[in-house]
């Protein structure tokens, strides 16, 4: 039995606003949600979502996924009575993240210090633990199944909704809530990343764009519920899209830096098509990783070319990054959940404040607003993303 | 480390900040008032004991904290225990 997989919810709280549609719309339209050199969910207030008692027990990171779940699960139809419409068992949960509770970390860190050791929260351990965000999900909503974490920093998101896949079709699950989750604006979090070299001075996200100088960073959750195509069917759920494949690879390079040929990127875009059995002429978009720094974009430049061949020069690619900043963990998530937005609508949007064309940099980036793809067909996107250690995960997704 | 003079009255109010601070409301949080009933658990005793501790210098050991099962039973404790 060849088990396939509907994706039939989606949630997001990012820069662009709480929702998924003001993150597709907004960014369609051209608006950016970067602000100072920073993408915070300032419309996000946990109020809406979470008791005191509830916000208090979780760290940001989880706060943004609770409240992208709440939303994929109403879209999904699983909200009426607060169960999933499936045996709970057989639900699984799968939410990556980069770092986890990085805020907790700090404030725990500071208390500590100050006030000593007797002083540091109980719930500092749930709070910050890198599966707390799956935990709270699980618990909050009743799921069950297998519930787990994917860390594999910039690729976690995409990481985890790859391995939900694999959970529905090996049988080990009829539906899993997969996502990714990432709040880690800290001071800490951003001053290693300044260290590194890795954050825009300018404090611009141009993915692709010759001034490109480095990703501006974000925070954010996009949670997606996953069925079972057939029962998905059955139940008469609105199926969104299929996910209809998942390549993962490793560069096993450099801790940071990607190969620069995008050799390992390259393999994962082609098992992504392998495991979807699709070719490179199905592809209608290209959701691209497109982080802004100067090696990112041109490895996955040459990755995109190596993998799709002559396809590669015709197919519109553009960077959910160019509107929202790098949402590490959280962005490969929050990315398919764009990129499902854009097959429904039959609409990619642009690659914001592209302008300045880089040598070899010589792709489709969709610098001059949203773009028709399909031709009149269901159209097929890739989601890449790709992780410091050399992590590379990419999703194939196939509207109706 | 301790300020606050021990006396019921000091107690009482501070016990309640503390707990609503928690997440009950303040209406519901009487002497009477059991912790299960005020969804109070053991990582919020432990929240609570730490506020205690650092307000009138009354350490709540663990195995004590565990005996606590209404608000009442909290403040008895640190006005028994207060200097």
């Amino acid at each position: 039995m060849n088990r396939r997989v509907a994706i039939t919810g989606l949630g997001a709280v990012s820069p662009l606003g709480v929702g998924a549609r003001p993150l597709y719309e907004r960014w369609r339209d051209g608006e950016s949600g970067i602000e100072d050199g920073l993408g915070r969910c300032r419309e996000f207030d946990p109020a809406e979502f979470l008791s005191t008692k509830e916000a208090r027990r979780s760290d940001r990171f989880a706060q943004l996924a609770i409240a992208a779940s709440e939303e994929a699960l109403a879209e999904a139809g699983w909200s009426g009575d607060g169960q999933p419409p499936y045996d709970p068992e057989r639900v699984g949960c799968v939410v990556g993240t980069g770092v986890g509770g990085l805020g907790t970390i700090e404030a725990q860190h500071d208390v500590l210090r100050d006030r000593g050791p007797g002083r540091v929260s109980p719930l500092s351990v749930p709070l910050l633990m890198a599966n707390a965000a799956t935990a709270a999900l699980a618990m909050r909503h009743g799921l069950r199944g297998p519930a787990q974490t994917t860390v594999s920093a910039c690729a976690a998101g995409s990481d985890a909704l790859g391995a939900a896949l694999r959970m529905i079709r090996a049988g080990d699950a009829d539906a899993v809530v997969a996502g990714g989750a990432e709040a880690a604006l800290t001071p800490l979090a951003r001053s290693a990343f300044a260290a590194m070299g890795a954050v825009s001075v300018s404090g611009v996200s141009r993915p692709f764009d010759a001034r490109r100088d480095g990703f501006v960073m974000g925070e954010g959750a996009g949670i997606l519920v996953l069925e079972e195509l057939e029962a998905a069917e059955a139940r008469g759920a609105t199926v969104l899209a299929e996910l209809a494949g998942y390549g993962a690879s490793a560069d096993a390079h450099h801790i940071t830096a990607p190969e620069p040929d995008g050799r390992g990127a390259a393999r994962a875009i082609e098992l992504a098509l392998e495991d979807a059995a699709m070719a490179p002429s199905d592809i209608d978009y290209v959701n691209a990783h497109g982080t802004s720094t100067p090696m990112n974009d041109r490895a996955e430049t040459e990755a995109l070319k190596t993998a799709l061949g002559p396809a590669a020069y015709e197919i519109p690619i553009s960077s959910t990054k160019s509107a929202i900043g790098h949402l590490l963990g959280g962005a490969g998530a929050v990315e398919a959940v764009a990129t499902v937005l854009a097959l429904q609508a039959r609409t990619a949007p642009p690659t914001l404040g592209y302008a300045e064309p880089d040598e070899g940099l010589d792709l489709d980036y969709v610098p001059d607003g949203p773009r028709s793809i399909g031709n009149g067909r269901p159209p097929v996107a890739l989601s890449s993303s790709f992780g410091f250690g050399g992590h590379n995960a990419v999703l194939c997704l196939a509207g109706r | 480390m301790a300020t606050t003079t021990v006396t019921r009255e000091n107690v009482e109010e501070k016990v309640v900040e503390a707990l609503a601070e928690l997440g009950p409301e303040p209406a519901q949080i009487t002497p009477d008032a059991t912790f299960e009933s005020l969804d109070v658990d053991s990582l919020d005793l432990v929240e609570l004991t730490q506020v205690v501790e650092e307000e009138f210098g009354v350490v709540i050991p663990n195995e004590a904290a565990a005996k606590l099962t209404t608000v009442g039973d909290a403040i008895e404790y640190v006005v028994a225990h207060g200097s």
